[in-house]
């Protein structure tokens, strides 16, 4: 391991959390534009400082467990949602030769298992907090994000089937000719339905549901480790972008630009439109929910990935 | 479906609307004259205070905030102190409609934060102006029957001199 990638292991990962912190200003900001207010705009620049003002406050809030709580899966709950979502970048090219972790060859198939791991921190959230409030999102997320999970993988199979590979750089290489989101636009749609789902943003934030569960699965969590369950929240959505721009969008593929800023440029892009979901649309009843994704969603992946396997047969066969 | 699509693009051409945040500090806000804001207490157009003393804004007051006691000089009465508690106040402007001679206004402005409660109270001469208020003409003691130094009985605007009980006799 050469020097260089050893600091991008080691540095990548808090790129990555002040990323996060940013961009919960950006969406505090761009939910202010889309609601003709302003948002904070008095720390900094443009209010730009708001992340390090909110992050000084909640480093010394009071670092509270309550005494009913289950002590150790209480304080190991947000340590998960953090290190499943950290360690999903680090599979993910940046450019043709750049990766925080390295070139893995089934790099598809691990994120999507970080994901899966990534509902234990919101189940054990939930659980750990021994409250009807926090163990009624917990088993909402559980139920939601296990079912969003199967056709999430499904979505993709149709890229995977397409590129003929389960590595990222692959599946980027893949689409020198057209990017994945036009013959694979079904598959785009359903995948980005089951990331908001997965980072459980609005329209899908039923874990949370501020407005019937207090916070869902982090209402007994304050202080840092709450700071982490949030923090994850961002990184989720940044991960999530990035896996759209590099399975869809043609990853760091683009002209004129340096490969790195074009990947940027999409991720940022995809995590824009989500905080535009945000705005514009309600939260879903929790049975719509569900009939969406297994009556709507999941028969939608699978004509997917039928119809796509049907035209590389065909395309295969003289 | 296309309903949310629809949602989604309306709520992004709000990018291109104006903002409705009036960015306060930096930016003021139009506040109209008859704005319920900070009480003051108001002269009239010769300098002399307006207020009787009456009790009636203390009266109106539904959180009991003003309080005043009654003196007298050169025949006009006055309050000897004024008192408004402004932690108490909640501007609803009854004062200001029970007041016979215009004395206690409201103003348009809102900016009197403290850091310590008691600041909050004011006294006379806090609320006491120099100037008319609403109401440039209007001054009590020139309309009023009561005779003070300079103005005798009779003397006053609008009003005829006294009958000289006397002359009526057969």
């Amino acid at each position: 391991m050469t020097r260089a990638s050893l600091a991008l292991v080691v540095l990548g990962p808090f790129a990555l959390l002040g990323l996060a912190t940013v961009l919960t200003w950006v969406e505090r900001r761009l939910l202010g534009l889309w609601q003709d207010r302003h948002g904070p705009n008095r720390v900094g620049p443009g209010g730009l400082f708001q992340p390090v003002a909110d992050g000084t406050k909640i480093l010394f809030k009071q670092d509270w467990i309550p005494p009913f709580a289950d002590r150790s899966v209480f304080i190991l709950a947000p340590v998960i949602g953090m290190m499943t979502v950290l360690l999903s970048f680090g599979v993910i090219p940046l450019t043709d030769t750049l990766w925080i972790a390295g070139n893995l060859n089934v790099g598809l198939l691990f994120i999507l298992g970080m994901m899966g791991l990534g509902v234990y921190a919101v189940v054990l959230a939930g659980w750990a907090s021994n409250s009807k409030y926090a163990l009624l999102g917990g088993m909402r997320a559980a139920a939601q994000m296990i079912s969003y999970e199967v056709f999430m993988g499904l979505s993709l199979l149709g890229v995977v089937m397409l590129a003929g590979s389960f590595n990222l750089r692959t599946i980027v290489s893949a689409q020198a000719g057209l990017w994945f989101i036009v013959p694979q636009g079904l598959g785009f749609c359903v995948f980005l339905l089951a990331g908001l789902a997965e980072t459980h943003r609005l329209p899908f934030d039923l874990p949370e549901g501020e407005n019937e569960l207090g916070a869902g699965f982090h209402t007994e969590y304050s202080g840092m480790k709450f700071g982490m369950f949030f923090i994850a929240e961002y990184a989720g959505i940044v991960l999530i972008s990035a896996l759209i721009a590099t399975l869809y969008l043609g990853g760091w593929r683009g002209p004129w630009l340096a490969p790195a800023l074009w990947f940027a440029l999409k991720t940022g892009v995809v995590v824009v439109f989500f905080i535009l979901l945000r705005a514009a649309l309600p939260r879903l009843r929790y049975d719509q929910l569900m009939a969406l994704g297994w009556k709507v969603l999941l028969p939608l992946s699978l004509l997917n990935v039928m119809a796509t396997a049907t035209v590389l047969m065909l395309r295969a066969t003289p | 479906m296309l309903d949310t699509l629809r949602t989604v693009f309306l709520t992004f051409l709000h990018s291109f609307h104006r903002r409705a945040t009036v960015q306060y500090p930096e930016q003021q806000p139009y506040l109209p004259p008859r704005y319920r804001g900070r009480i003051i207490l108001s002269r009239d157009p010769d300098g002399a205070e307006r207020c009787v003393a009456c009790n009636l804004c203390a009266v109106a007051c539904p959180v009991d905030c003003i309080s005043l006691q009654k003196t007298e000089a050169d025949g006009r009465w006055y309050p000897q102190y004024f008192r408004i508690n402004f932690s108490r106040c909640i501007f609803c402007g009854f004062c200001e409609e029970a007041c016979p001679t215009y004395a206690i206004q409201l103003t348009p402005d809102f900016e009197m934060s403290e850091y310590a409660r008691p600041n909050l109270v004011y006294e006379k001469e806090d609320l006491l102006i120099s100037g008319v208020g609403k109401y440039p003409d209007y001054s009590f003691y020139h309309v009023t029957g009561i005779p003070i130094p300079g103005k005798d009985r009779g003397a006053s605007e609008r009003e005829r001199p006294p009958v000289d009980l006397h002359s009526l006799l057969p």
